[in-house]
Order: C-alpha cells, then structure tokens, then sequence
C-alpha cells in the first residue's frame, strides 16, 4: 500500500488548496490550476512514453489538439438542415446527435459530447497506431525529427483548414456534462466543481500509471529504456511494448485536449504548436524522466506560473532555458539534482 | 506559355532548393564532427540575415554581410564551447533536447531584439522588378546571386575539405575521432570549427536569400525541417548529396503550386521527410550497408 502514500498527499494537497483559496478569497486560481490539471494529464502520459520507454515525443501537442478539435468540431457542428435524412435520424435516435440551445438561443442539432469524446479518442488510437508502427522503428534524431514532423503536420493542417477554424480556431464549444449535475464547463458558478472534476481525473491517471509501471508492463518497459537488444533477447516484444505505451500517452493526451476544450469553450492552433509539444518534453525533463511525481510536481508549478503569465513576454524563453539548464547540469531532473557532487567536481576542477 | 512557366517554378524551386542545400550542408558538417544533429542550424540562417540587415543601416552591403557571416560564426562557436564542449559522451537524446532549448532561444532573443517585423535587404543589384529574360523567362538579378554565391559556398567548401590541411582534419575527425585524436589532431576544436562553418555557411546563405524571402525572427524552425529533410534524403553525412536533394525537395515544392493550395506546401518536406524515414533512412544516395553500421 505503500505506493498509494503519495496519492494520499496529492489527494489532501488539491482540498487543500481549494480550501486555502477560498478562506483567502482568491478563487480565481482555481480556474489556472484547472487547466493545469488538463495539461498534466498529458504531461504525465508523456512521461510513460519518455521516461519509462525511452522514447522522444516532439509532436504530443498533435494528439492533444487532435483530441480537442475532434470533440470542437463534432460538437458545434450544426446538423439540422440534415435532420430529416437517415443516418442522422438515426444517430439521433441513439442520442448521439442531441438538440441544444446555441447562445443566441437558437436550436442546434450536433453531437452529444459523451460520443465526440469517444469519437476523439477512437481517432486518437487509430491515428497513434498508424504513426506509431512505422516511428516506433526509428531511433534518437530520426525518431524526434519524425515526431516533430507529425506535429507539424497537425500544425499546418490545423492551421490551413477553414473548418478547423483556421488562425482563429473553434469556439462556442458547448459544456461536457458527463453526469447530471457535473458538467465541464468554464462557468465560473461551477468553478470548484471543475477544480475537483479534473484533478479526481489527474489522481485516476496517476493510479493507473502507478499500477502500470509497477507491474509487468513496467518492468519490460524498464528494460526497454536500459537496453531495447537486451530486453528483445530476453523476451520482451519491444516493439508492441513501446507501441502501446505511445497510443496509451497519445490517448491521454487526446482526453486531456477534450476536457480542456470543453473547459475553456474553444481551442486555436497554437495548442497544436511544436512550441507547444517542446514545452511539453521541456517539463517531463525538469520532473526527471522517469518520476511521475517528479513530473506532476513541476508540471503543476511551470503550468500554473506559465497560465498565470508571471513569465511575460519570456514565456517561450523560459521553458528554452528550462530545458537547457536541466540537460546541462542535472539529466535526471531538477528533484533528484544533487548539489554536492557539482559543488566537489567544481572544487577539484580548482585545485 | 505552358513552357514559360514551367521553366518560372524550376528557377524558383532551385533558389529555395540552394538555401535548403546550405542548411543541409550545415546540419552534414556538425553530424559528421559530432554525431549530433543541431536543431540550432536554421536558427543561423536567421542570424545571418537579421544581423545583415541590421548592419546595413550602417556599413555598405558588402562589409554588412561579411560582418554578419563572422558575427554568426563566433555566435555558432560561442554556443558550441557553452553548451557542448565540456560534455562527455553525451547521450543523443539529452543532445536533442539541449540543441531544441538552444534553438528557442536564439529565436526568443531574435524576437526580444528585432521584434516580429519581417526584414530584408536591398537587392544587390537591380531591384523587384529588374529581371534577366532568357527565352521568355524572367530571372531576377537576385536569384542569379543566390544560385551564384551558393555554388561558390558549396565548391569553396569541397576544396576547402579535400585540399587544406584544416579540413583534411575535420575529416579525420568525422571518420574516426580517437584516431585523430592519436594523431594529435585537436578534435575538439575541430567540434567548435565545424559549429562555426556551419553557422557562416547558413548565415551568408541567409543574407544572400534575404531579399527574395525575407527573414523574421521565426524562420529557423522551418528551415530546420526543410535543411534536415534535404539531409536525410541525401543521405546523413553526404554534403554534396544534400545539393541534388536540396534542388528535388526545392522543385517539388514549387511544383506543388500547382496542384494543391499553398497552405499545405510545407507538408510536402514533412511527407517526404517521413517517407524517406521510414522506407529508407540511408538516403537516396546513402550505402544501406554503411548505414547499418553508424550509430544514432
């Protein structure tokens, strides 16, 4: 039960804050720390991917705004100059087409947000399986430069494409409400709800991970990041190992991407930006690769200052000189930097 | 006019095909001295022609571009001895995500210094309108420098690899390290001079395109795509085969005008670049076998 100790820190640390922000009155934050549950989620799902299975995602900013403009799109699409044909009966029929009111007050027929969130997901699987196959062979600089080019793709198709709304992106998305009461939505009246919603998510992700590294699963993935010949000759089907890892962390991307969007109304083409995906890596690498609560940690805290914008116009430097410093002097993560062996390899450098 | 036209794209895919060649070239030299593939490389064709510019409001045009090219190269060398020097057997994907950092921000400085504004210099000669006609097809003066003064970077360098003592020691450096180093080359300076070469080659690449492309802070990032793609196509490692795919990736791309709307014109290097990753990452003109045997 040991390994659920943190998860019970994590769990009094998120009532904490909540209580702490409403006996200083400042529920505001609670709006940037929601978002930064969200971005997490993904964070954390990367982590699986870099650090457990040694594998370089630049383009996880591509499956997040996959996830998010799938569910954009599908839910403010207006179907009902098409009411009256089969298919869309149909799906009505099984509700997932529904009818809601627009904010103009107007009638719209689009779909259900339970289907586009299973949709996102769905497309985000079939996707990663089908990128993932052919990348999942490449190694070091091919591997990065072939994920920096799928986000990049995603970036421009985003970009170019009218119906993704272009530079302007999607919004008006409607709230998610997942049960009769517990809707995801920017509405500042169910802002502590929220709160809770995303971070009960981001403690259901964190066990899931737990449990999976700590199993079987972990361990091969383990051995695959030690040394991929060695874990193949031992028995490990390294490439169905790394495979399900990526489609795992892209699919929680894509969750991530749909909560956000339902969250904040709407979603641009920067959430598909490679500056986007590097900030992603930038983090995982500052939490040490291979620390979830590393990561969570300093996710958390670079998130909640960036949406905050208490690093200004420097917002991307930031994260640039994050990455270099953290690479350069302590490769395991800022958590696990251990200043006294700098300060004795200093020393003797001197003497 | 079908032929006119024609021949318009091919003039225009080889300029941009010449600046993708340099970047090629660029990212060849580093990956051979290094092992490493600097994803800074597009950031000093930026470099090159920001500071150009910003020198011409002061010093002739001439003296402005070859500052910028020394100014670039000691930039290239400075961010090698910081951040690269004093590693010891880096692993690859700690490199990666130093050059990534280390391109953000040279961009962000770029920003911070020049702003958002796009730039450009003067045409050497002539200016937008002057144009060479050869058999009906228009040529502006610029794109003969640029196709020009890149042919001389490229041979210049050739030489400068077969004939010259220094570069001869960058290629003992490229094919074995400890060998050279046996021999008492000093392979780390020769780390920090194929830093810099790279970055003079893709700053006067820069400045030279300049006034047909114009440069804003930003346009590393796609240059890098762009420069890596020719790389790998030709093949990693192989200078001179990164300029025949510099040209094929040029031409495609002016080509696809045609066929598709131009907001997608960049996915083409993307596809090209994935294709050629997955069927055959030793390059159009790489040696399978060869191949095998590096290490990334």
């Amino acid at each position: 039960m040991k390994r659920y100790n943190h998860i019970l820190i994590l769990i009094a640390a998120v009532a904490g804050v909540q209580v702490l922000t409403a006996v200083l009155g400042k529920q505001f934050y609670l709006t940037q720390l929601t978002m930064t549950a969200y971005y997490c989620i993904a964070i954390v799902g990367l982590t699986l991917l870099m650090g457990f299975a040694g594998q370089i995602s630049l383009g996880h900013a591509g499956f997040f705004a996959i996830g998010g403009y799938t569910s954009a799109v599908l839910t403010t699409l207006d179907l009902s100059q098409f009411k009256d044909s089969s298919i869309v009966s149909l799906l009505a029929k099984l509700f997932i087409v529904t009818s809601r009111q627009d904010l103009y007050g107007g009638q719209v027929l689009s779909f259900n947000p339970w289907a586009a969130f299973i949709i996102a997901i769905g497309l985000t699987l079939v996707i990663a399986y089908i990128i993932g196959i052919p990348v999942l062979k490449l190694k070091g600089h091919y591997l990065a430069m072939a994920t920096l080019g799928f986000g990049t793709i995603i970036y421009s198709i985003v970009l170019g494409t009218q119906r993704f709304g272009a530079a302007d992106g999607i919004s008006s998305v409607p709230a998610f409400t997942l049960l009769p009461g517990l809707a995801v939505s920017g509405n500042t009246e169910f802002r502590v709800r929220n709160y809770y919603l995303a971070w009960t998510l981001v403690i259901g992700v964190m066990v899931l991970l737990i449990n999976l590294i700590n199993s079987r699963v972990g361990r091969a993935l383990r051995a695959i990041h030690g040394a991929e010949d060695a874990a193949g000759a031992m028995g490990v089907d390294t490439a169905r190992f790394k495979l399900n890892t990526f489609i795992l962390s892209a699919a929680l991307a894509s969750m991530a991407g749909v909560f956000l969007t339902h969250y904040n109304g709407g979603i641009g083409p920067s959430e598909a930006s490679i500056m986007k995906s590097v900030r992603y890596v930038a983090i995982v690498s500052v939490g040490g690769m291979g620390s979830l609560w590393g990561t969570l940690i300093m996710s958390t805290t670079l998130t909640f200052l960036s949406l905050r914008g208490y690093f200004g116009t420097f917002d991307d430097a930031v994260f640039g000189a994050i990455l270099i410093v953290i690479m350069l002097f302590s490769p395991q993560g800022i958590l696990q930097f251990d200043v006294k062996a700098l300060l004795k390899k200093l020393l003797r450098k001197k003497e | 006019m079908f032929l006119e036209l024609f021949f318009q794209y091919l003039v225009a895919g080889l300029t941009y095909g010449t600046i993708y060649a340099i970047v090629g070239i660029g990212f060849n030299i580093v990956y051979n001295t290094t092992g490493i593939i600097n994803f800074a490389q597009g950031e000093f064709v930026m470099l090159g022609g920001m500071i150009a510019v910003s020198l011409h409001s002061l010093l002739p045009l001439p003296i402005a571009i070859a500052a910028a090219v020394v100014l670039t190269m000691a930039i290239g060398a400075l961010i090698e001895m910081t951040f690269i020097r004093w590693l010891v057997k880096p692993a690859v994907l700690r490199m990666i995500i130093i050059t990534i950092g280390i391109s953000i921000l040279v961009r962000e400085a770029a920003l911070h210094l020049w702003g958002e504004s796009v730039r450009s210099l003067p045409y050497f000669t002539g200016n937008e309108i002057s144009a060479f006609s050869f058999g009906g097809v228009r040529v502006s003066p610029q794109v003969l420098w640029t196709l020009g003064i890149c042919s001389v970077i490229v041979i210049s360098l050739n030489l400068f690899f077969k004939y010259t003592m220094l570069g001869r020691e960058m290629r003992a450096c490229a094919s074995n390290r400890d060998a050279a180093a046996l021999c008492g080359i000093p392979t780390r300076n020769m780390v920090t001079l194929s830093f810099a070469l790279a970055a003079g080659i893709g700053a006067l690449a820069g400045a030279v395109v300049s006034p047909i492309t114009q440069t804003s802070y930003s346009i590393g990032t796609g240059l890098a795509i762009k420069g890596f793609t020719v790389a790998i196509l030709g093949g990693l490692g192989n200078s001179m085969a990164a300029v025949a795919a510099g040209f094929i990736l040029g031409i495609l791309e002016s080509f696809s005008i045609w066929v598709m709307p131009t907001a997608y014109k960049d996915a083409i290097a993307i596809t090209i670049l994935l294709a050629m990753l997955f069927v055959r990452p030793s390059g159009l003109f790489g040696n399978k076998e060869a191949f095998r045997l590096k290490d990334f």
